[in-house]
């Protein structure tokens, strides 16, 4: 009998350990979670890691696009080759082409460099034109249509220079890497170290880059993002314009006047699979809907904003459908017992209620949408399209152009080396954009949003 | 079925607007990816000295070009069809049935193709087309017979090439260059080694002999890129065996990371493949819509302008940026201003 009554209390002690004691298991569950905690903080940490070198990659590697080099060089505008017949006649100095103005500008740089003194083996203009864009001549030739006056007179022209100048400026191209290249010579690497010195030449911030036309791949010193940044602006303005009301129009009907039936169930689930689309379906549609259907014109903003449309739609129903969901139902209640009717209970209170949670989506939508290239592949905004800045708003949606992330991708596939510097370049305008139209939907939802 | 319903309308009111919109004023180009350089120094220059807009260029290769130029006439169809080799006539036959009949055929110039490597990696500096095809080809000429491919390194077929394990970044079939390089390179090292005469003596009729000169090993020896020369120059970047096919421009703005090889004992430069000595290269084209000229303001003006000796000729800015001036372009200049088309 006693044997008996022993033997439990023999366990007990174990199964009631001390407190200020940890039993082994306990110790096993503690070092669990420490674990866990430590495997966490790894996770953060590596992800962390990742978005550094992202961004450091970026940054060092786009920041150069943001600077460019110029070259201040006297030119004497020879009214005999520029006005032939001396009447200033506008018609006759535009039929000189820029090529006419070329031996204009190799005079100009044989003199420069005479004048700094600088010792070199090449002696010909054209030879030491390949320092400067060949943008040059069209600048000056705008310049001179533009002020016919000045013909027969000396004027400083600022112009850019070539990209492998600018590129020996930031150091991406050295004597080196020139030895062996068709464009630029070694030698011509000396001159430029006169010119600086000189003050000819200089680096100065590139507002060009912001606003200007993409170029031609012989001038990659000359390319900008402005025209595709406008290309974006009218597709983005089509999204909205056309995603926000349909999209908050669909939702709310099926939110809060749809019968719950299987035809509507139907309905939703193939929104959320539409919302996990691949967006290069919708570029497909997009060229087999609207271009060769509908027969819009291609490369054309308008298409590809409604081709991004049908891609926003279903990320903006279903943040839409969830903010309404979000309303509690004692406010529809309330309104009901007071004696509104439906659709005043719905316009009067719940989408009031709503609307900072509809703004927050459609802006992360429209942020999605502006960073999407592949649907834009398909409809031909890829190439080189931003060439001319839109001329009025019917231009703006309906001339070809293309969208600043076609615009990178474009960038980035062309031959000269310069192009991957601007490429960069462009991904940093392109990622304060996405993270001011974040910061908008952030600070939206901080200010208006209300808890329930 | 709202959504739906909804998005057709949308559809519908975009398409109204659009067609009460203006004429476009605009000439529209696309295809070949190796021209596209070309057209766009071009546009850009006839922006520069026209009061036309500077017209807009597309790429996504010949092919694609050719048949969306065949698609039918009208404003929402491209003008120009850029075309790194000459238009086929399964192209004709899609665009006579489109109703797009009279085409102006523009030779502009010749392109070359060259063989790279990585600056530091082995010395591959000299090729003859045998030697492409002994390392690349699907079934070569091993002591008299037919085998499938048995090298692994250049060295194994040619002790003058260097002992390393062969690898080719080669363009893929959607690319112009293909043909090019099928035709000059492996077809023509598959006449040298003897290996078609082989293959002919083996029972195959010539055009099976040919298929079987210009196919490829794959499995990793030989890797097709579908992109860009960019993609190329990665591959080689990161792979110091790696040859990678280049165009002649592409190569010359990147000769800090590339060494060309000789072909033939010649080496690629704009003279040699104007002479025809560098055995590899092919012309250029664009092809017009005679339909569209007087439609489309410009694209007459930017056609002359593209043939023009101040462009396309010897010290033009093609040139300069790695074409290779057509020795008859004053035929093609004429051609062009007389619109004579494709009979």
């Amino acid at each position: 009998m006693t044997d008996l009554t022993n033997a439990p209390t023999g366990a007990a002690p174990r199964r009631f350990g001390s407190l200020l004691e940890e039993s082994p298991r306990t110790k096993r569950r503690n070092a669990a979670e420490k674990r866990f905690r430590i495997y966490g903080m790894c996770a953060v940490g590596v992800g962390l890691i990742f978005l550094a070198a992202l961004l450091f990659a970026i940054v060092r590697n786009g920041i150069p696009a943001f600077t460019q080099t110029y070259m201040t060089v006297q030119v004497e505008l020879l009214a005999e080759k520029l006005d032939k017949n001396g009447n200033r006649d506008i018609d006759d100095i535009k039929k000189v082409s820029t090529f006419g103005y070329n031996p204009l500008i190799d005079t100009a740089l044989e003199k420069a460099v005479a004048q700094a003194g600088i010792e070199t083996e090449i002696t010909r203009g054209k030879d030491l034109r390949d320092m400067l864009s060949s943008g040059a001549a069209a600048q000056i030739r705008d310049v001179v249509i533009a002020n016919p006056e000045l013909i027969g007179s000396v004027q400083d022209f600022t112009v850019l220079t070539s990209s492998r100048v600018d590129g020996y400026m930031k150091g991406r191209v050295d004597r080196e890497s020139l030895a062996r290249d068709p464009n630029l010579s070694p030698a011509h690497l000396d001159i430029v170290d006169g010119l600086v010195a000189n003050g000819a030449i200089d680096r100065v911030f590139n507002l060009a880059f912001i606003t200007g036309a993409d170029a031609s791949e012989s001038r990659p010193e000359q390319a900008g993002m402005g025209v595709a940044i406008l290309g974006s602006f009218f597709m983005m303005l089509v999204v909205l314009v056309l995603s926000l009301p349909i999209g908050v129009a669909a939702s709310i009907y099926l939110e809060e006047f749809a019968p719950q039936n299987a035809f509507t169930d139907f309905i939703e689930v193939n929104i959320s699979n539409l919302a996990a689309v691949p967006s290069i379906v919708f570029g497909i549609l997009g060229l087999a809907v609207f271009i060769q259907f509908a027969h819009l014109p291609q490369s054309a903003p308008i298409v590809g904003g409604l081709t991004l449309t049908l891609m926003t739609l279903p990320t903006i129903v279903i943040s839409t459908r969830a903010s309404l969901k979000s309303v509690p139902p004692s406010i529809r209640d309330a309104a009901l017992g007071v004696g509104a009717s439906k659709m005043q209970s719905v316009f009067h209170h719940v989408l009031p209620l709503a609307m900072p949670g509809i703004l927050t989506g459609t802006i992360i939508g429209l942020a999605q949408a502006l960073g999407e290239t592949a649907p834009l592949l398909l409809i031909g905004m890829v190439g080189y399209i931003a060439t001319n800045y839109p001329e009025g708003v019917a231009s703006g949606f309906l001339d070809p152009n293309s969208a600043m992330p076609a615009q990178i991708f474009e960038w980035a596939k062309r031959a000269d080396p310069a192009y991957y510097e601007r490429a960069w370049g462009g991904i940093i305008i392109l990622l304060v954009f996405l993270l001011t139209m974040n910061l908008i939907a952030i600070l939206l939802r901080r200010r208006f949003e209300r808890r329930w | 079925m709202s959504f739906t319903k909804l998005t057709t309308s949308a559809l519908a009111i975009a398409a109204l607007s659009a067609t009460t919109a203006a004429a476009r004023d605009q000439v529209q180009v696309a295809g070949s990816s190796t021209v596209l350089p070309y057209a766009a120094i071009v546009a850009e220059a006839f922006g520069e000295n026209f009061d036309f807009p500077t017209p807009v260029v597309e790429s996504g290769g010949s092919s694609a070009g050719l048949k969306r130029f065949c698609e039918g006439v009208g404003e929402n169809t491209i003008d120009i069809a850029n075309s790194s080799r000459p238009i086929r006539e399964s192209d004709i036959e899609v665009c006579t049935a489109n109703g797009v009949t009279d085409i102006i055929e523009v030779r502009f110039g010749y392109d070359g193709i060259v063989f790279a490597s990585q600056l530091d990696g082995p010395a591959f500096t000299a090729f003859e087309p045998a030697d492409i095809f002994n390392a690349l080809a699907e079934n070569v000429l091993v002591d008299g017979a037919i085998v499938e491919n048995p090298h692994t390194q250049w060295a194994d077929f040619n002790a003058d090439l260097p002992a390393a394990d062969i690898l080719a970044f080669i363009p893929g079939t959607k690319h112009g260059t293909r043909e090019v390089f099928e035709d000059k390179v492996l077809l023509q090292g598959c006449e040298d080694t003897g290996a078609m005469q082989a293959m002919m003596d083996g029972g195959m009729d010539e055009d099976a002999a040919e298929d079987a000169c210009i196919s490829v090993r794959g499995g990793g020896v030989t890797v097709d890129i579908d992109g860009d020369y960019t993609e190329t120059l990665a591959r080689v970047d990161s792979n110091p065996n790696g040859i990678g096919v280049f165009g002649l421009a592409f190569y010359e703005n990147n000769t800090d990371k590339l060494k060309v090889a000789t072909v033939g004992g010649v080496e690629p430069k704009t003279e040699t493949i104007a002479t025809g000595e560098y055995p590899v290269s092919r012309p250029l084209f664009f092809y017009i819509k005679k339909a569209h000229i007087g439609v489309i303001p410009g694209l007459k003006e930017y056609a002359e302008f593209f043939v023009l000796d101040d462009i396309a000729g010897p010290d033009g800015p093609l040139s300069d940026y790695g074409l290779v001036a057509d020795p008859e372009l004053v035929m093609t200049q004429d051609a062009v201003s007389n619109e004579t088309t494709l009979p």
